[in-house]
């Protein structure tokens, strides 16, 4: 892989990182009204706003607010939540493993399921089997996450009882966590009942968060392999008297794969994006459900960590996706 | 018609005519309460002719509910695209047409916007906006415009190196005069399938913004605040959050399939496609 790539796209991260800066920096300030007014308990003093203003830096010339922030940004300090009286950042990075494992669960699940009924229904084309992954690859893809996790709760929580749906763990598990994914701390903690309780919770919010990303891998696995069959160099193999299974599997499911994780790396955001209201429907203590609370409250502190947080977590995926594309992509990787 | 076309069609022609007869259709105001008939079941499971749909926790007829969070539906499907497109067409135009520097700073700028989860930005405009559906729209199209400036900058790109707009560049036409008058007219195609696909999207956030309670007026019936309130009694009376959670989806996925109905008519790559 080249200096000069890579360069670039630690460059580009950056460059997003500011943009991220500037756009929370900019909104707190064009709220109409003044966000120290909104912030102060009913019945502060003049002399309790001045401090709160001076508290979160919106006293001053607006070029010094600005340095201040990025300067606390820099150092994770975006105050104390003023609804949970503790240090933001705290609050937001005990939470963070929990949104993780969430969305790195939906990730898994939407690649791993995307290809699979991707290659299956190339496979099997021109058979029921190929118009029924078509349909439910228009419907995963139309209806909206939260969606899928109310309809999941009604029926695989409500009507059939078959999976829990609120928590990430049955309370009579006393796990000291260690990583805070639990589904690492059960592991290392060799607890195979509270693994299992661990890894029931999960299964509805991160099959709720992948159903949408699922079918955007399908369609993308699907178009790509479609045309992969027609190259000669799949006709040649066909030729060299190599099963359909094999050529699809092995040949030309590898070069589907690379335009794959672009597609993964542009969608991330929109699955951690999910998050928000699949932790506050499912009652998943991550940063997703404390979002809505932060807004509830107009706690900014915690908003505005939450805001850099997440976009944080997202610009750092897609540096990662990058780098994965030009290690898979050798006209990449030796430009 | 392809059949995905049709589907669409039906689904969007129903919704708005549902949106536009809300009032002579409906049986009852929609936020009238009758604390006498709260959480009726609807016709078929033991329910009144009065209320073919049931009830609310309110009392509230719930198909009147629903016919009138049409309105809300079609409104802000309409606006929040048209003004989407609007915005990022000409972004993507300029952006894909002069490329260089230009270029890079525009999308740079939407590679930051982008950066910022779509759900996380939206709650936090309307958190900033306060509630009220002209600044759900402004949410929504503060959010999605990107959509199309990346997607029409792509088509322009390709477009610009076409001998068509070599040519008129031959003749001397100015570049905004090709962007109108050679380059937007061939994007047509595109921005409809765009258009389309922005208002499935644009119901479905307006629905989760609603939902949370960030979205219309607490007075205005939206599906997604129907949704919220049924969730609060579900396991006396499932059709409170089953009934406008159906009419959203069933509008979603017909948004979808116009805009893929009509990608595949209007795009003869796909045509092709289709016929292999």
């Amino acid at each position: 892989m080249s200096v000069r790539y890579l360069l670039g796209r630690v460059g580009l991260a950056l460059l997003s990182l500011w943009g991220v800066t500037v756009l929370a920096f900019v909104v707190l300030r064009v709220i109409p009204g003044d966000p120290a007014l909104l912030m102060a308990p009913v019945g502060a003093s003049q002399a309790d706003i001045a401090e709160i203003r001076a508290q979160f830096g919106l006293s001053g010339p607006i070029w010094l607010q600005y340095v201040a922030w990025v300067w606390g940004t820099v150092r994770g300090r975006f105050g104390k939540s003023l609804w949970l009286q503790q240090d933001a950042i705290r609050v937001i990075l005990e939470r963070l493993p929990a949104t993780l494992e969430v969305a790195l669960a939906a990730l898994v699940l939407a690649v791993a399921g995307g290809i699979l009924l991707g290659v299956l229904s190339v496979l099997w084309r021109r058979t029921w089997f190929e118009s029924a992954t078509l349909g439910a690859g228009t419907l995963g893809l139309s209806i909206p996450n939260f969606i899928w996790g109310l309809l999941f709760i009604v029926f695989f929580g409500a009507l059939l009882r078959w999976l829990p749906i609120s928590g990430r763990i049955a309370p009579d598990f006393d796990i000291a966590p260690l990583t805070g994914f639990l589904l690492v701390d059960t592991l290392l903690r060799r607890d195979p009942g509270a693994f299992g309780s661990v890894f029931a919770h999960l299964i509805l919010p991160a099959a709720a968060l992948a159903l949408p990303l699922l079918a955007v891998v399908f369609r993308a696995v699907r178009s790509d392999l479609l045309t992969a069959v027609q190259e000669e160099y799949i006709v040649m193999e066909r030729m060299k008297g190599l099963g359909e299974l094999r050529i699809i599997f092995w040949r030309a499911l590898k070069n589907a794969l690379i335009p794959t994780t672009t597609l993964v790396g542009v969608q991330f955001g929109f699955l951690i994006g999910g998050t928000v209201l699949i932790e506050a429907i499912f009652s998943w203590p991550g940063i997703g459900q404390l979002t809505l609370a932060a807004f509830q409250y107009r706690d900014f502190p915690l908003i505005q960590g939450i805001v850099v947080v997440y976009a944080v977590t997202v610009i750092l995926a897609n540096f990662l996706v990058d780098l994965a594309y030009a290690f898979l992509n050798p006209r990449v990787r030796y430009a | 018609m392809n059949p995905k076309l049709l589907g669409g069609v039906v689904i969007g022609l129903l919704l708005c005519l549902a949106a536009v007869l809300a009032p002579w259709l409906t049986p009852h105001d929609p936020n009238r309460q009758d604390l006498s008939a709260i959480r009726q079941p609807p016709v078929w499971m033991g329910g009144a002719w009065d209320h073919p749909l049931g009830t609310d926790s309110l009392g509230r007829d719930l198909l009147s509910r629903l016919l009138w969070s049409a309105r809300v539906a079609v409104m802000v499907a309409l606006g929040a695209t048209v003004c989407a497109a609007v915005i990022g067409t000409p972004v993507g135009l300029v952006s894909g047409y002069f490329r260089g520097r230009l270029d890079t700073v525009l999308m740079r700028v939407v590679d930051v916007w982008m950066s910022i989860p779509a759900v996380l930005l939206a709650i936090a405009l309307m958190a900033v906006l306060g509630v009220g559906l002209l600044k759900v729209i402004l949410a929504i199209v503060l959010v999605d415009w990107t959509r199309f400036a990346r997607v029409i900058r792509g088509e322009v790109l390709a477009l610009r190196e076409r001998e068509f707009v070599e040519a008129s560049r031959a003749i001397g036409l100015g570049p905004f005069r090709i962007m109108a008058e050679e380059l937007l007219p061939n994007l047509v195609p595109l921005l409809i399938v765009l258009a389309s696909l922005e208002m499935a999207i644009a119901v479905g956030v307006e629905a989760l913004l609603s939902f949370v309670g960030l979205g219309v007026e607490a007075a205005v019936p939206s599906w997604g605040s129907m949704i919220a309130e049924g969730r609060g009694y579900l396991l006396v009376g499932w059709w409170g959050m089953t009934l406008p959670m159906l009419a959203l989806v069933v509008t979603v996925v017909g948004f979808n399939l116009l805009g893929e109905g009509l990608r595949e008519r209007l795009d003869p790559r796909l045509r092709t496609d289709a016929a292999r």
